[in-house]
């Protein structure tokens, strides 16, 4: 039993967090809300061989497993950086297992793919669903006939750009996942201004069926949430050491304010909720990989701490700062923001915390 | 990152896991049918079956070699937490003594005390408890007002109490820290003793909980008089050797804080049975959000013994654990009541047992409060609070609080 990061994956996160460090994210951040264009990382994640880390190497990936992957997430979110491995990592997944022509391409990054989200059924709803432009009514996975994709997909991850989607629909009743090229893309970014979103529409597109099995379509969705889970613990990571760094240089009444036990009790709330997240974290990667039976309750269980988490150290970044923390001042509004829009992507926390809540009924009989 | 067995550790499993099968005919029956109901039966045939597992070396895992213990590590003491818990038998009844007090007695004890004590504790013939906390002094513990003074023979005398003694009415022995010398701070007048539970002048007094089941003692020492050779350690080096009592007690509870029962499955089979509960959005966002926290602490668990393995600390998730446990655990007792209803809150229930269990363990092993403030310290380096029992001594500390009490 051993749960510590192997050599090969401590390289994996330094090598990512020094390739991140030579672009200003935090920065740009800045500037992209007051309307400039966000640099693109594309190019840093290519060369870092990112976009192949989940391709297997006979298709000139790099052959690993969605923890890998998880700790590049994780560092992204340590920064804020705006690198599309959301949208890019779920949909590699399955174009490497179903036989898509242009995997190649897909690995070494020169064709950028978006995984357009479908929820797997649960135990209460029996079907695959999407997002909702709004409200609470899921729809439901778009209609494939043959090689052609009807409808559309709202709120998907870094669609703007994106070369190929890979959208999961339904044909019978079953689910089938296609790589789509020709589809038309509204850009939905917005409020958190390191991530970009859109609503794709096939209407009728054709492409390619990928020949992947219904277990490996639900992955990709559990990929999905283990990546966010990772990234959202990077951001909570940035926000305590902030917090941190000012409590213990800021004075009030002659004292430093992480003195006070108010201020001490909310840091530590932080640090707890973050290290169960990154327990979780450990528990996504490891039946991401050895225990495929538990990888939607633990990527799920992942989700919901981490997506909790990233809430409340947004939160008290900006109160343990007092005033000037809700400025354009600072940085950390820029935490609360992606944690705000965060938080409701990707059927969000919410349905996050309802499948740990399924999975341990199912599992009760 | 394996959560699977070396070949070392699964052949070592299945050694245990044989001799469990081939014995467990032999362990006490403590639940369903035939189960003993006789609490001092239980106790005598408790510390029968710790014997047994002592000497096929599944007790004192740890234990250095030369005194009766098998001088593996931590992994090996999970896998025998594991298989016992398989077996469906329990434990061993002195896990207090075996998992603490022995190892402080192995770290500072004389060459005597280690041949006097430690054999019969393994082995459950005399059982030890814990005499550290008081009514007056918790998560403070370095406030204890239990005296022993020095007689010219160079005996002692103990006056004071103690409380929330777990084994105290049947235990042969306790360790017990006292205070010595009250003309220095606090923390550096103290001193462990070795007491024998039977010594005239000791009252033990059962304490009743919310459950009304008294599950802690209150003890209470008269003029208790102890040899010299009682001293566990150096004479106002008590703190010290206290530190290492609690240094233990944290990987005991890092080995098995899932130990407790209080697990995501059990709560969520308590509910899986209401197809009304488990279609409701909000018993399903309660369970998601504790099952969430009771797996995290699973995982934590095996951060915490990754990190025994590879001879470091564990980190700041061991110390965060408990908090999570007891609320998650706090949490889940409420929503099964909210689901069942009064029928939740039956006497004697497994619920409602649980429920009125939760309020005390919350400040168990130190208040939630005061652990936040030593992780804010010590792990987080935040500066401490301003602090008014500093660099003076015990004596003149008391005065100034009472003199606070009656202002």
């Amino acid at each position: 039993m051993n749960l510590a990061l192997s050599d090969e994956q401590e390289f994996l996160r330094d090598a990512a967090r020094g390739a991140l460090a030579r672009h200003k994210t935090i920065e740009a951040a800045r500037e992209a809300a007051d309307g400039a264009d966000l640099p693109d990382l594309w190019p840093t994640a290519v060369e870092a061989g990112w976009p192949g880390l989940l391709v297997s190497e006979d298709n000139g990936g790099a052959g690993l497993a969605p923890f890998d992957a998880m700790l590049v997430a994780q560092e992204c979110g340590r920064v804020l950086a705006g690198v599309e491995l959301l949208g890019h990592v779920p949909a590699s997944y399955l174009l490497d297992r179903g036989g898509y022509s242009r995997i190649a391409e897909v690995a070494d990054g020169s064709l950028r793919a978006a995984y357009c989200p479908a929820r797997p059924p649960g135990d209460v709803v029996s079907e695959w669903t999407v997002e909702p432009l709004r409200g609470l009514a899921r729809g439901a996975a778009p209609e494939v006939s043959g090689d052609t994709v009807g409808g559309s997909v709202p709120w998907v991850p870094d669609a703007p750009g994106a070369g190929v989607f890979v959208v999961v629909g339904v044909e019978n009743g079953a689910p089938v996942a296609m790589a789509i090229e020709g589809a038309s893309v509204e850009d939905a970014s917005r409020y958190d201004h390191t991530r970009s979103l859109g609503h794709v529409t096939f209407d009728g597109a054709a492409g390619e069926r990928l020949d992947v099995s219904v277990d490996e379509i639900a992955s990709a969705w559990y990929i999905a949430q283990a990546l966010i889970a990772a990234e959202s613990v990077g951001t909570v990571e940035t926000g305590l050491e902030m917090s941190l760094e000012y409590a213990k240089e800021r004075f009030t009444f002659g004292r430093a304010i992480g003195s006070y036990q108010a201020v001490k009790h909310t840091l530590t709330e932080v640090l707890r909720q973050s290290e169960n997240a990154k327990s979780l974290l450990l528990y996504a990667g490891w039946a991401g990989e050895a225990k495929p039976d538990e990888f939607p309750l633990a990527a799920s269980a992942a989700r919901a701490a981490a997506g909790t988490a990233l809430d409340y150290a947004a939160r008290a970044t900006i109160g343990v700062h007092g005033g000037i923390g809700a400025t354009w001042e600072h940085d950390a509004p820029y935490l609360f923001r992606r944690a705000q829009l965060s938080r409701r992507l990707v059927g969000g926390t919410h349905d996050a915390t309802d499948r740990v809540a399924g999975e341990l009924l199912a599992a009760a009989g | 990152m394996d959560l699977n067995d070396s070949p070392e550790q699964a052949a070592y499993r299945d050694k245990v896991r044989s001799w469990l099968q081939e014995h467990k005919d032999e362990a006490p029956v403590l639940r369903g049918e035939g189960a003993l109901t006789d609490e001092d039966e239980i106790v005598a045939a408790r510390r029968a079956w710790q014997g047994r597992l002592a000497e096929a070396g599944l007790a004192g895992v740890t234990w250095p070699k030369e005194f009766g213990g098998q001088g593996l590590g931590p992994i090996e003491q999970v896998v025998v937490n594991q298989e016992i818990s398989n077996a469906g038998v329990p434990g061993i009844l002195d896990a207090i003594g075996v998992g603490m007090l022995g190892p402080t007695i192995i770290a500072h004890g004389t060459e005597e005390q280690k041949t006097r004590y430690l054999a019969p504790l393994l082995h459950g013939d005399e059982v030890w408890c814990q005499l550290f906390s008081e009514p007056a002094a918790g998560s403070d513990l370095a406030g204890i007002q239990t005296r022993a003074r020095q007689s010219d023979d160079g005996s002692w005398v103990l006056n004071g109490q103690k409380v929330w003694t777990t084994n105290a009415h049947f235990a042969a022995y306790g360790l017990l820290l006292a205070r010595t010398d009250a003309e220095v701070p606090k923390h550096k007048g103290l001193t462990m003793f070795i007491v024998p539970m039977d010594a005239p002048g000791v009252t033990i007094r059962g304490l009743r909980q919310i459950s009304g089941e008294a599950e802690f003692n209150e003890v209470f020492f008269d003029d208790v008089k102890l040899p010299a050779d009682a001293v566990c350690g150096e004479v106002n080096g008590g703190w010290g050797t206290a530190l290492t009592t609690l240094m233990f007690e944290r990987v005991t509870i890092g080995l098995g804080s899932e130990g407790m029962g209080y697990r995501s499955d059990r709560f969520a089979h308590a509910i899986a049975a209401d197809p009304e509960a488990r279609a409701d959005g909000e018993v399903r966002h309660a369970l998601g959000s504790l099952g969430t926290e009771l797996l995290a602490i699973r995982f934590s668990g095996y951060r915490t013994l990754t990190a025994l393995q590879r001879g470091q600390i564990p980190g700041p998730e061991a110390g965060l654990a408990k908090v999570t446990l007891v609320n998650a655990a706090i949490k889940a007792g409420d929503l099964i009541a909210d689901v069942l209803g009064p029928e939740a809150l039956s006497e004697p229930g497994e619920w409602s047992y649980m429920i009125s269990f939760l309020p005390g363990l919350k400040s168990a092993g130190g208040t939630e409060e005061i652990l936040r403030n030593t992780i804010g310290e010590r792990v987080l380096g935040l500066p401490p609070e301003p602090r008014l029992d500093k660099g003076i001594a015990f004596s003149e500390l008391r005065a100034k609080e009472r003199e606070a009490v009656s202002a």
